[in-house]
């Protein structure tokens, strides 16, 4: 009997937005009308979307790679033999040859596309749980000293070092800790934590199981966006399949300790990605946001010490436990260590997800690895960590990428979202949106975010419209500043900072008088 | 099981919907923390939450109706009026924007003749704003009917929706 051939198509729900099932069915189709005995496995992506749907065969120098294909391509790479890796106009070659892969720093997202997300053994074959099983072989405060030592620091945004969260909250004394995974990735231009759940779930899971046991927390929440219905299954699924193999449950491998993982939905409220929001939305309750003190680490979910970490943070955890803080710490630069997910959106060519090292400037991803525009014009603005984020322009290609360096640009990293616009863009309008998206997603508790964006953005309008400019530029200025030394969190706090960028480097769309009709409200 | 809710009903029978609100709610152990859970769930069955299905989860939860009432006017996610029978939404934030959202989202208005937010008179097709589906390289991004779709257009947005 011949073996099977081993054909990969992705099941992450960008590839399937852009036709994988259909790709998918088709190859089976075809599979069995021509009797080609095919093993069709649904991974993750790799991260490399103006590829999808993407199509890899296995063959005895490895796995070659077809892309983008349509449903109508199939018929055709059947004629040309591609289950024995045969040549076609689609045929990408050696997959790890790819230089936008191959010269990545995969580490969070070394198994994403290899293997179908839900396979246990494949998970285990790749190091998985080598991490959960060093860690339990030791002190909770050594767990909690690597992760100090790696230098990692929250990936969702605030960049704040893990290792220091992580230790309040073991320090905490409380009958009950929590673990909340926050998955409620809403900020525009990111995807890596809708990507790593859906392609390699197990690894979150993992992460969150050693959390749990550092700092002595026996539930764990993941608070995934209902935008993100293919993460929620993968998730469930993965955690079904733990509890199944006794990696979750009472007395693990054995041990004392034990752990379970819940997961709750969100429900459309960008605010709920604040970490207080989200855990009066876990409770139950409108994502309200809370005052703090108390922080979170010592009084969170339903008043228990609570360690809150983005999907990313938790991810980078295993692979610290398996191969030491140091060779993580080895990655990156000053006080931005390890890697990065980048995600590389909006207008260009090579959209995709870019781990690496901190310190790659923002050229290199854009033009070295994105390829500049997908529309062919210049790159006139990049906005980057999300809707609250800096817009820069491109004399700001040169900045290395990392927490510090972009702060000393008036930027920030955020979760690493990159959005690129063409020369076509309108900065005005693009301010005035930052601000219509704060008044649209403010929680409404403290007035200058809920009342401070619609003003802005009425303000802004009014500049646009010629109105008074230079009296309402400088009502605008105070508002922003009011924005933000006055709002509770960062959704007031930071939606001045792309008003105020797209001022500062963009003043010439504030006073355009060839705008007319073309500004719509 | 009696609780508030049979109690304030007397002696009047449950119908099978109430019976099936009530049991869901049991299936949640009856927990406040859980009512997002909950609200998804009768949206999953019926399309949106009925005005009497809020005092049913409010007793069962032992909640006000006005707290539950208040999460679900806090989420976007939660309808209480019977959604149309296709929903495409349409990503507006900042990567989408990039890759041409405004235009998708006006030319769809008009040729469908909604606003954002709205459904046709037939309630046949709704359009929804939505901020970020996670799908920020291959925009515009929608999704309709829950199914994500990257590089979206208007014509092939209508032609599905004009199939039935």
């Amino acid at each position: 009997m011949v073996d099977k051939v081993k054909i990969y198509i992705p099941d992450d729900s960008s590839a399937i937005s852009v036709g994988a099932d259909d790709v998918a069915q088709r190859v089976a189709e075809m599979a069995s009308a021509q009797n080609v005995a095919i093993d069709l496995i649904r991974t993750g992506s790799r991260g490399m979307f103006w590829l999808e749907p993407m199509i890899e065969v296995e063959t005895g120098a490895g796995r070659v790679a077809y892309g983008p294909v349509t449903i109508s391509d199939v018929d055709r790479l059947f004629k040309a033999d591609f289950t024995s890796g045969g040549d076609h106009s689609l045929a990408l070659g050696l997959v790890a040859d790819i230089p936008y892969l191959a010269k990545q720093d995969r580490v969070t997202f070394a198994r994403c596309g290899i293997a179908a997300p839900l396979d246990l053994a494949a998970y285990k074959a790749t190091d998985g749980f080598k991490g959960f099983e060093a860690a339990l072989k030791r002190p909770q405060a050594d767990v909690v000293a690597d992760i100090l030592a790696s230098g990692l620091r929250g990936r969702g945004g605030a960049g704040f070092p893990a290792g220091i969260k992580w230790q309040t909250v073991m320090q905490a004394e409380a009958k009950h800790k929590y673990i909340c995974c926050n998955a409620d990735e809403g900020d525009s231009g990111t995807f890596a934590d809708r990507m790593l759940m859906e392609g390699d779930p197990f690894q979150l899971l993992e992460g969150m199981m050693i959390a749990g046991y550092a700092v002595g927390a026996e539930v764990g929440y993941i608070y995934i966006r209902s935008e993100y219905p293919a993460a929620i299954d993968k998730i469930k699924g993965a955690v079904e399949v733990l509890q199944d193999a006794g990696l979750l449950g009472s007395n693990i491998l054995g041990t004392d300790f034990s752990f379970n993982i819940k997961i709750r939905r969100g429900a459309g409220a960008y605010i709920c990605g604040e970490e207080t929001s989200m855990l009066d939305s876990l409770e139950g309750k409108r994502g309200m946001v809370r005052s703090k003190p108390p922080i979170p680490a010592l009084s969170g979910l339903f008043g228990m010490p609570t360690l809150v970490n983005n999907v990313l943070t938790l991810a980078a955890v295993p692979s610290i436990m398996a191969d030491g803080p140091e060779a993580y710490y080895a990655f990156g630069q000053g006080r931005a260590r390890g890697t990065q997910p980048f995600q590389l959106a909006g207008n260009i060519k090579h959209g995709g997800l870019v781990e690496l090292a901190y310190g790659v400037t923002l050229r290199e991803l854009i033009e070295g690895y994105g390829g500049d525009t997908k529309s062919g014009r210049p790159v006139r603005a990049i906005q980057l960590g999300g809707p609250l984020g800096a817009y820069v322009s491109a004399s700001a290609l040169d900045t290395p990428m990392d927490y510090e360096a972009l702060g000393e640009i008036g930027a920030m990293l955020g979760h690493g979202g990159i959005v690129v616009f063409d020369d076509s863009v309108d900065m005005a309008q693009q301010a005035a949106f930052a601000m219509e998206f704060c008044a649209v997603e403010s929680c409404g508790k403290c007035t200058p975010c809920r009342i401070g964006s619609v003003r802005g953005r009425e303000t802004i309008e009014k500049i646009i419209a010629g109105e008074c400019p230079s009296d309402n530029m400088a009502l605008l200025t105070d508002l922003c500043d009011i924005m933000e030394a006055g709002s509770l969190c960062a959704m007031g706090g930071l939606t001045p900072m792309p008003v105020k960028s797209a001022i500062t480097h963009f003043a010439e769309d504030f006073t355009r008088s060839d705008r007319g009709q073309e500004f719509d409200k | 099981m009696l609780n508030i809710y049979t109690m304030r009903r007397g002696i009047k029978l449950m119908s099978d919907g109430e019976k099936a609100l009530m049991d869901l709610c049991t299936s949640h152990g009856n927990n406040a923390a859980n009512l997002l859970e909950i609200l998804h769930d009768v949206q999953h069955e019926n399309g949106f939450v009925a005005p009497d299905d809020i005092h049913i989860i409010a007793d069962a939860l032992n909640l006000s109706a006005a707290e539950v009432q208040g999460v679900i006017s806090f989420y976007p996610d939660f309808k209480t009026t019977p959604p149309a029978k296709h929903t495409i939404k349409i990503c507006r934030a900042e990567a989408c924007q990039a890759q041409g959202s405004r235009g998708l989202e006006k030319n769809l208005s008009t040729a469908l003749g909604v606003k954002m937010g709205e459904a046709t008179a037939d309630n046949h097709v709704a359009i929804e704003a939505v901020y970020c589906l996670g799908n920020c390289a291959l925009g515009p991004a929608v999704m309709l009917d829950g199914k994500p779709q990257g590089r979206a257009t208007v014509d092939g947005l209508l032609a599905q929706v004009r199939k039935g």
